[in-house]
């Protein structure tokens, strides 16, 4: 399956739920379908394991990435170049990787006039075996304060309930009454499921509108 | 034991402390650490403790030995640079035979340095972390359930000692997320201890917690009642972990980060048939003396890995008491070294290519 349906697609979440991961996957698919891509790190919060840090992958494969000014430099200064907004004004596909919860979701908001005017679909990343949003009240608590520090409505809903390296066909099929349970709390869809590629294999006829992944996010020693 | 979760190295920092029983927490943000103190500052509301950023790591360890000095259990985290102006309240807590745990996320240094991992606060943790005869117990971490394991240790074993403990993680192992398993939840341990300066309420002589002495003979001897302690903890509590040691030739030594490393590289040079396997200290003070020095009549070298221009090296020869080479690769400044990397030293010193 091909999970998108707008030009433009925000990926939001609580910290860690795999939102990089997610959008370095949704950003390569593009890439290898033809498409003229963009992802925008919009991560102003975490030094560690961020878009930017891919570069090298996703510059080989023809994703354009525009990334803080000064990512990868030390440099704990928070600012965006301005070829992000014109990346989501005009252009291709875009998908823009956010920060973590309500603080990464701050910088998102300078460009809530930009994004209202671009139709996007914003996604919320949930993953059930994340420490603070293993409840789907808390899930749904944290992506209302989203809302509010971003200026924007969630669209939708992406189950990525993993557990690392200790994930199997059973950690996603548990995972389907939580994400079920935060769709119906927020009345939004579950637009799709992930699974790492190797497990998704096992969950084609099982969950619908599975999205298989690579694990592009890792230690140095994985 | 509860359920799976994944959690980021330094929240399971935070939340295995809070499960430990530790409702004070002292602290001043610094990356890659500052996870430890966001999550601490929403959870210690909650749960009645007491969560409060001070106006620098000065004063945040003050409060740390204030704090311990009336007999509760508490805990400040840090990352290197943060250590180093931390450095005289660690000579007073210790001085003062105050229990603490002090988290060192450690990153590149030396001076302001990076935000990247490093392991080059080795000599500031064992040996010489401020001034004054003194030593602090330092657990060396290398998964986040070790951690969340390894907090508990720590803040019991600086209560039975009456000394801080030192917790010393890397920007990688806290900031990477892995799943883990947090502990059964203790009750908060705020009993006072016997010492403690907590209110005598008119039932005892009034405890006084202090780290001055003007008659050099009554220090002296104070001092000397420590080191027969640090001695019986020498003995007691060095802890290594051995990953196919037995019949290895060449013993690597890692700790933390660059043990995952460096496992990883152990891996590959087995499938090449080289008969490398690795002490990884748990404990770097006691330094596991005993875990090397047994493998000194088997091993034909040693090496260990670091990121650090090479400070555990000297106490691996120490350890070894020079009875077998001890070789050295490091990579510093916030570089990790790559599995690859350390598998080429392994080869070297086995003899070349296979």
């Amino acid at each position: 399956m091909f999970p998108l349906e707008k030009r433009v697609t925000v990926v939001c979440g609580h910290y860690g739920t795999g939102k990089t991961n997610l959008s370095i996957n949704l950003a390569l698919d593009c890439a290898r379908r033809g498409e003229e891509v963009t992802l925008v790190d919009m991560d102003v919060v975490n030094p560690y394991f961020r878009s930017a840090d891919y570069s090298d992958l996703l510059e080989s494969e023809g994703v354009r990435v525009i990334g803080p000014n000064f990512a990868n430099t030390n440099l704990d200064t928070p600012s965006l170049p301005g070829s992000a907004r014109v990346a989501i004004e005009e252009g291709g596909r875009v998908i823009v990787d956010v920060g973590g919860d309500d603080a990464g979701a701050t910088a998102l908001g300078m460009y809530a006039g930009t994004l209202e005017g671009s139709d996007p679909d914003v996604l919320y990343v949930v993953n059930m075996y994340r420490s603070l949003t293993t409840r789907p009240e808390e899930a749904v608590g944290i992506l209302r304060e989203i809302e509010a520090a971003a200026r924007i409505r969630v669209t939708g809903l992406v189950n990525n309930s993993h557990l690392k390296q200790d994930t199997v066909a059973d950690t996603v099929l548990g995972s389907m009454g939580f994400a079920d349970e935060v769709s119906r709390a927020t009345g939004l869809p579950l637009r799709f499921t992930t699974a790492p590629r190797q497990v998704a294999v096992d969950l084609l006829n099982k969950v619908p509108n599975i999205y298989p992944v690579d694990v592009c996010v890792r230690a140095p020693w994985e | 034991m509860g359920e799976k979760v994944l959690m980021k190295g330094n929240e399971a920092i935070a939340e295995a402390a809070i499960a430990a029983g530790c409702r004070h927490f002292f602290g001043y943000p610094i990356t890659p650490q500052t996870e430890v103190a966001a999550y601490m500052s929403k959870r210690m509301p909650k749960i009645d403790g007491v969560y409060l950023q001070a106006e620098s790591e000065v004063a945040s360890i003050n409060m740390v030995l204030g704090a311990g000095a009336a007999g509760v259990r508490v805990m400040t985290s840090t990352s290197s640079p943060g250590v180093s102006l931390m450095a005289e309240g660690i000579s007073y807590i210790a001085g003062s035979d105050v229990p603490c745990l002090i988290v060192n996320v450690q990153r590149g240094g030396p001076g302001l340095g990076g935000i990247q991992p490093s392991q080059a606060d080795y000599f500031q943790a064992t040996k010489s972390t401020a001034h004054g005869d003194f030593h602090m117990l330092v657990f060396a971490p290398s998964t986040v359930q070790e951690t969340v394991d390894m907090i508990s240790t720590a803040f019991d074993l600086g209560d039975k000692y009456r000394m801080p403990a030192m917790v010393l993680s890397d920007g990688m192992l806290g900031q990477m997320m892995e799943p883990v398993v947090l502990p059964d939840a203790r009750d908060p341990d705020n009993d006072s201890k016997e010492w403690a300066a907590c209110g005598h309420g008119n039932k005892r002589e009034h405890n006084v917690v202090n780290s001055l002495y003007i008659d050099p003979r009554e220090l002296e001897t104070l001092v000397r009642k420590r080191y027969e302690r640090y001695a019986e903890i020498e003995e007691n509590e060095q802890r290594a972990e051995e990953y196919l040691t037995d019949d290895a030739d060449i013993i690597v030594v890692a700790y933390g980060s660059s043990s995952r490393v460096s496992r990883s590289a152990i891996d590959m040079a087995r499938k090449q048939g080289i008969k490398v396997g690795m002490v990884r200290p748990i404990t770097l003070w006691p330094f596991p003396k005993k875990a090397l020095l047994k493998h000194a009549d088997h091993a034909k070298a040693f090496l260990s890995v670091e990121m650090s221009m090479g400070q555990m090296v000297e106490d691996i020869k120490l350890a070894v008491e020079c009875k077998v080479p001890v070789e050295f690769y490091g990579r510093t400044g916030g570089v990790i070294p790559t599995p690859n990397e350390v598998l080429e030293q392994i080869i070297r010193i086995n003899g070349g290519d296979q």
